[in-house]
């Protein structure tokens, strides 16, 4: 019997699979893009690119030789899930961002996508109303720590973590810490408290992709999984000089 | 008769001491935690935990659970009072051995790809004449709780491909498709938190927690992960079938609840075993 094992299928993957952008080092002295196209000329080249990326997802289909529509498989989905809890199943729809990212996943996105990516996402960033961008790191540490929210086992009503440590290693005594992110130890230490650290570090917990389109990190704030005065508290967990992690 | 008595109670026995060293080392493993916080433990503590998996392979209740389904598997049962004896799992009727290292596959009687659990469904539905929603209804035992019908099938079933070689068939056109959905799927960020499965399962070396994070991407890890599901999950206390791996990765990556047998499950799982292939089964195995 023939059992092929598509291993043509994810050559894209061995190139490196995210496209993460500037460490956060750099980050603060990063220049913005020119601010000319407007939001129709973004929306054109977002379009023309996933037209390309259609192009790109149906030569990378041969491999199989099942060729597989998009709608096919919005549909598929739609079928294959049940509502529970807060988890509608609305949240199968894919934004724009959701779909161009799930086509690239471990492809390099084309700079002009990319970069309109991430423009949008800087432009969208809501920063903190009363302009305090410091709150409680010991609540902060809290909802580092916490993973629930969100899933379809929560209960409603369950307000969100942020669970940071699933992915980030942030104060020395925390051990069982993932490493999908950066290490956060000493991030304030590092970088001080400037105003210009302040608001990149906020925007990249409000949506990280604005400093690298299509990375793995959840959009915080766009996406409300935290409220502001909790983002304020994990911005003083990683930034107050009080801190165990600047400690 | 007598062999398999002995056999049995080998079993019992085996599982029984594993649990015992199970507890021993867990107090261990905590106590060591504990004092973990002071110097330099992560490697440390990532040796300790292999140790423990280590210690863990050591007697797997797994066998227990199987040795259930087993039982299950030649009761008769339902309007038609009839056992599962005759059930095709695509090596022909009756045919136990090394049917999961083929599966999911394409059955024609069905006209459609499915996966070990969804054939079992079949049979019960179409030898015993069980009502499909019943027998669908509660799939998976709570932590603590005995075994489903469902979880001890699977872990008879699967038993019995232990130590065979992956061969998840792609030779009709319905297989094929059912891969390259799969692979999209596996690729689908969607939801609050933006996670496909690729989120976590697509680079090397990488944790949640302390927890690695196979790279179904690659060969030797997609075998192995494939190899070692379903498994008895220590922490839960329960034999977990693979549609319930896809079903709490789901619930992790914030998507709504997976139906279970669902076309989307089955597509992605079609896409794991024909990555795997080329591996040895390995499973149920034993994981924390």
């Amino acid at each position: 019997m023939r059992v092929p094992t598509h291993n043509k299928a994810l050559t894209h993957n061995e190139v490196p699979p995210y496209n993460d952008g500037p460490t956060h080092n750099e980050a603060p002295t990063r220049k913005h893009p020119p601010p000319a196209q407007g939001a129709r000329a973004l929306r054109w080249r977002i379009a023309a690119s996933l037209a390309v990326a259609a192009g790109l997802a149906l030569g990378g289909a041969a491999l199989s030789d099942a060729v597989v529509s998009r709608d096919a498989i919005a549909q598929l989905m739609k079928q294959s899930f049940g509502e529970r809890g807060e988890a509608r199943l609305d949240r199968l729809d894919q934004s724009d961002l959701q779909r161009i990212c799930s086509d690239y996943t471990g492809r390099e996105l084309p700079r002009e996508l990319r970069e309109g990516l991430e423009k949008a996402a800087l432009d969208a960033v809501k920063y903190p109303s009363d302009g305090r961008y410091l709150g409680d790191f010991k609540a902060g540490e809290r909802i580092a720590q916490s993973g629930v929210g969100m899933q379809f086992s929560d209960a409603p009503g369950t307000v969100a973590g942020g669970n940071c440590y699933a992915c980030h290693q942030i104060s020395k005594e925390e051990l069982a810490y993932g490493n999908i992110g950066p290490s956060l130890y000493q991030y304030g230490k590092l970088r001080g408290n400037s105003e210009p650290i302040l608001r990149y570090t906020w925007a990249r917990i409000y949506n990280a992709h604005a400093f690298g389109a299509c990375n793995s990190m959840p959009r915080f704030g766009a996406a409300g999984i935290l409220t502001e005065q909790q983002m304020r508290d994990v911005m003083a967990l990683l930034l107050d000089p009080q801190s165990p992690v600047n400690r | 008769m007598k062999t398999r008595e002995t056999t049995m109670m080998q079993r019992i026995e085996r599982a029984a001491r594993g649990t015992a060293a199970r507890l021993a080392l867990g107090a261990a493993v905590g106590a060591f935690a504990l004092n973990a916080g002071l110097a330099q433990p992560r490697d440390n503590t990532e040796a300790e935990i292999e140790k423990y998996r280590q210690m863990l392979q050591d007697g797997n209740p797994a066998e227990l659970v199987a040795l259930k389904g087993e039982g299950l598997w030649a009761r008769k049962q339902g309007p038609k009072g009839a056992s599962l004896e005759a059930c095709d799992l695509g090596l022909g009727p009756g045919v136990v051995k090394g049917a999961n290292a083929q599966l999911p596959r394409y059955f024609a009687d069905a006209n459609a790809v499915m996966d070990l659990e969804s054939r079992l469904v079949h049979c019960m539905v179409t030898l015993q004449g069980l009502d499909r929603d019943k027998v669908t209804a509660r799939p998976y035992s709570g932590a603590g709780q005995s075994a489903t019908d469902m979880e001890a099938l699977v872990a008879f079933v699967v038993e019995e491909s232990r130590g065979m070689r992956i061969a998840v068939p792609q030779g009709h056109r319905m297989e094929r498709e059912a891969f390259a959905r799969g692979e999209k799927i596996f690729y689908y960020r969607g939801g609050p938190y933006d996670f496909s499965c690729a989120s976590c399962h697509a680079v090397d070396n990488q944790r949640i927690r302390l927890q690695g994070l196979p790279n179904l991407t690659k060969d030797e890890a997609a075998q192995k992960a494939f190899a070692t599901w379903p498994a008895y999950r220590v922490s839960q206390g329960a034999l977990r079938t693979m549609q319930w791996r896809i079903y709490d990765c789901f619930r992790q990556q914030r998507f709504p609840e997976l139906k279970y047998l669902s076309p989307a499950s089955v597509d992605l799982i079609t896409f794991l075993g024909v990555r795997a292939n080329g591996g040895t089964m390995d499973n149920p195995a034993i994981k924390r």
